[in-house]
């Protein structure tokens, strides 16, 4: 990919790649808050994986105590800021408040964005390390599993270091989740805070190849596997490796990477997968310019996993929807490019396993889509030799875990986040990973905690 | 269409609705264009001896969000000269013959001065007068407005001293600012009142400001108490409307005022005994047009109520207020609580819990949050159905009483005749 002149396709691009939600204003935001009811023991809290106090931190912009706000929302999600703009709150918090029975819900993750971005905005530093207790533990991974568990144990008082074999600290939130969803910004500052609790990030360090999990385990006292998943699998047909066959993951990351090419602008291309990493991949593409932007799902849209506002979303965005449709084989020119995708119309079937209706192919039903680029979206690869250098137990990658103690097969060894999610639960949400890190920082503080703190 | 026409000791206007005498009766060009958007009287600007007003003169409090709650000012009298106040009434007048002007005055206590502005004003064409015995700021610092509203023989005295040179009905404007208003409603009807209004405003400081300490609102770093008014203000002016209503001695039609934002309140006022009302803090809110939903929704009240004219709800309901101690002590209402239209925002729950008497419980039924009230702990003191923010979900209910009804007077009454 060529990096383009700034002219004006380079100006439309980086637009279409801004925030799309604007921030509330303040009187917004203090009419809003002052609709909240302040309910008790309200069923938001309860939504929500982290249990943020919400009718609390809501009560305090209405009030004009941002520093409270901020403060109660990132005590207990310290990727809060990331939250407010990523979480399907419709399906937590809002799908929880009571006044969904009355009029209509408040925006809390939009009230959760404006008392962020005013802790982003002052960079206030809200919360500080506890002195050294002489322990430290190592986390494997910068993603919002491994930042959470990081900033819970320096503040409670261990020295933290994290390997991370990207070049930025963030995981999903730098890499995974479109631009103009979270921008960049956020998750750097969201970083920043918790490297000014002196927590030592690592990047560009893979466990495994610059340290290996046998070191690693030497030098700590504990250890977090936070690695998330890798790669989208192959998809196991014909022609994936002609050019214009992309990774929805790899496709993303370059989005959020930058600069913004032109190389997709005019083109039609097929997105295969219906989950929310293919929605993020499809809208990218209509934001990087493609004429044509179409998603093959092998099941229908009751089957699909992508939130129902992502749904929409990509919808709005101009995006098509091909139900019953899988690939069959990619096809390509002479020159390795690929041209086409042949496919198959596909019936739902008995209910397999997992309780949904398995797809099966109508006979002689194959055609051929003209598209001129293929993004893979079917779900993402586990890092199974890295478990496996940890030699933890694991069932199809997804890290075995003690639900209690977080603890896996090696009692040293905890685990959270992506990394134990798994096996047909469809994806797990950032929050989720977030709380999870917090829960193995817990853990590890009752492991580790000298007998004479308890008593 | 119900008649909406008012004659209040004798000034007649074509509705209830009056401006009070404040900033928006300064001047003719404002009287008129309230009379074109249908308001039926103004009690123009307080007139009197030339005065001075300062700059930064009103604030407002705002309540979660919603602004003017109250409202609170520091300017005084019409710092107009009276010349210039008289020509324009005169003007006004000719152009509205039909609508109600009435003269708000303010001298120092002195027959002869009382004598001089009555006469000029009523050579002007004024409906009737009102003496400004309420001003809380300023003025009273020089024994004008509330200093002398406040003691009955100066308002008794003043009010004679202007029924001796008056030929227009005379209204009496009283002070909040005082332990027990009927005091001074009775003074104003001994020296011959044609009638009282109330309530003036309130004594008050709007707020400090949290970065620079100052007051709200400050004059150049400095502040001074002002008068208190608006929606906040109207259940303390509503209830000294009804003592005075249903106060033998006051024997005199109430012109009301406080708080009044649309024609419910005024309704209410009326309901309490006020023969008409007076607003402002509302137009200065919204603006004139507002008195366009206030005439419109109380002729639609009345028709629904079967009413042909609004003197038929004067003081309705003045014999429903009474005093404490002939409230019937058996009579009995609970809530009830319908888990159908509940969203289980708990607050109910909470507000019994915390500051009252324990006595709704949370409990689940087949997984769905249920809210019960616990009747014999429930004393009916309506908080839960007050702090309830859905219609219907808490209803507070009458339980038929096993024994006959008994004031606590009744009781006294009745321990004493056994005691003896």
């Amino acid at each position: 990919m060529v990096p383009i002149q700034e002219n004006a396709m380079t100006i439309q691009l980086r637009h279409n790649f801004m925030e799309l939600k604007a921030k509330m204003t303040k009187n917004e935001a203090i009419e809003e808050a002052n609709r909240c009811l302040y309910c008790y023991d309200a069923p938001c809290i309860k939504a929500c994986p982290t249990s943020i106090q919400i009718p609390n931190f809501i009560k305090k912009i209405a009030s004009g105590n941002m520093k409270g706000s901020a403060t109660t929302i990132l005590e207990a999600n310290p990727i809060g800021a990331s939250c407010a703009r990523v979480c399907p709150t419709e399906e937590l918090c809002e799908g929880a408040c009571v006044l969904n029975s009355s009029t209509k819900p408040i925006k809390i993750g939009e009230l959760q964005r404006y008392a962020t971005d005013w802790a982003m905005e002052t960079n206030a530093q809200l919360f500080k390390p506890s002195p050294h207790n002489g322990q430290k533990v190592a986390i494997i991974g910068a993603g919002p599993a491994g930042l959470s568990a990081a900033r819970e144990l320096s503040r409670l008082g261990y020295q933290v270091t994290i390997y991370e074999a990207e070049t930025k600290a963030g995981g999903l939130g730098s890499y995974g989740i479109v631009a103009f969803r979270l921008p960049n910004d956020v998750v750097d500052w969201e970083v920043g805070q918790i490297k000014q609790l002196g927590v030592n990030i690592q990047t560009n360090t893979t466990v495994g190849v610059d340290i290996s999990a046998a070191e690693i385990l030497a030098q700590y006292d504990s250890v977090i596997l936070a690695v998330g998943m890798g790669a989208v699998p192959n998809l196991g047909i014909d022609g994936e490796d002609l050019e214009g066959v992309h990774d929805a993951i790899e496709f993303i990351r370059k989005t959020k990477m930058g600069p913004l090419t032109n190389d997709i602008v005019g083109k039609r291309i097929a997105v295969i997968g219906a989950g929310n990493t293919a929605i993020d991949g499809a809208t990218s593409a209509v934001r990087l310019g493609a004429d044509n932007v179409q998603i093959l799902y092998r099941r229908t849209q009751k089957e699909m996993t992508a939130y129902k506002f992502e749904y929409e979303f990509a919808k709005q965005d101009g995006v098509e929807f091909k139900w019953l449709t899988a690939p069959k084989k990619i096809i390509g020119n002479k020159a390795g490019k690929m041209t086409g995708i042949e496919c198959v119309k596909m019936q739902l079937g008995e209910a397999g396993p997992d309780g949904r209706q398995r797809p099966e192919e109508v006979k002689g039903s194959n055609f051929i889509i003209e598209v001129d680029a293929v993004i893979k979206a079917i779900g993402q690869t586990r890092f199974v030799s890295l478990i496996e250098a940890f030699g933890l137990a694991h069932t199809n990658g997804v890290v075995d875990i003690d639900e209690t103690t977080m603890q896996t097969s090696n009692d040293k060894v905890f685990a959270c986040g992506d990394v134990v999610f798994g096996n047909g639960q469809g994806e797990a949400m950032v929050v989720t990973a977030v709380q999870q890190g917090k829960d193995a920082a817990y853990k590890i503080h009752e492991c580790l905690r000298k007998p004479s703190e308890i008593a | 269409m119900a008649d909406l026409h008012i004659n209040l000791a004798g000034i007649k206007s074509p509705n209830p609705f009056w401006l009070a005498s404040a900033p928006p009766t300064n001047s003719g060009y404002q009287v008129q264009r309230a009379f074109e958007a249908g308001w039926g009287g103004a009690v123009w600007k307080t007139l009197g001896e030339p005065i001075l007003n300062v700059s930064s003169r009103f604030a407002a409090v705002s309540y979660n969000g919603q602004r003017v709650a109250g409202f609170n000012n520091i300017e005084l009298i019409t710092d107009r000269p009276l010349e210039v106040n008289l020509q324009e009434i005169y003007e006004t007048k000719k152009k509205f013959p039909n609508h109600a002007i009435i003269a708000s005055l303010m001298v120092e206590p002195k027959q002869e001065k009382w004598h001089e502005i009555v006469k000029r004003v009523e050579d002007v064409g004024v409906d009737g007068l009102e003496l400004n015995f309420g001003c809380p700021h300023g003025m009273a610092e020089r024994g004008m407005g509330s200093a002398s509203g406040q003691v009955p023989e100066l308002v008794e005295k003043q009010t004679y001293w202007v029924k001796e040179a008056a030929r227009t009905p005379v209204i009496v404007k009283l002070t909040p600012n005082i332990t027990d208003i009927t005091v001074t409603a009775e003074a104003a009807t001994r020296g011959g009142a044609d009638a009282v209004s109330m309530i003036n405003t309130i004594n008050s400081l709007a707020g400090v400001d949290l970065d620079s300490w100052n007051t709200v609102p400050h004059v150049a770093g400095k502040g001074a108490h002002g008068g208190y008014c608006g929606p906040a203000v109207k259940p303390i002016a509503l209830n000294m409307v009804a003592e005075c209503a249903r106060n033998p001695l006051v024997n005199v039609p109430i012109s009301g005022i406080g708080g009044i934002s649309n024609w419910q309140d005024a309704a209410e006022f009326i309901l309490m005994g006020a023969t008409g009302v007076q607003v402002c803090t509302a137009a200065m809110h919204h603006g004139f047009s507002i008195v366009e939903d206030m005439i419109d929704g109380l002729n639609n009240y009345l028709d629904d109520k079967g009413l042909a004219s609004v003197m038929d709800l004067v003081g309705r309901s003045v014999q429903r207020y009474s005093n404490w101690g002939d409230l019937d002590l058996n009579y009995k209402i609970v809530a009830e609580i319908n888990n159908d239209v509940c969203i289980n925002c708990n607050k109910c729950h909470i507000a019994c819990e915390d500051t009252s008497h324990q006595c709704i419980d949370l409990y689940t039924e087949d997984g769905r949050p249920m809210l019960k009230v616990r009747e014999e702990d429930c004393v009916g003191c309506n908080l839960c159905s007050i702090v309830c923010p859905v219609d219907g979900a808490i209803s507070m209910v009458e339980r038929p009483s096993t024994i006959p009804p008994m004031t606590w007077n009744e009781r006294q009454t009745l321990i004493s005749s056994l005691s003896k």
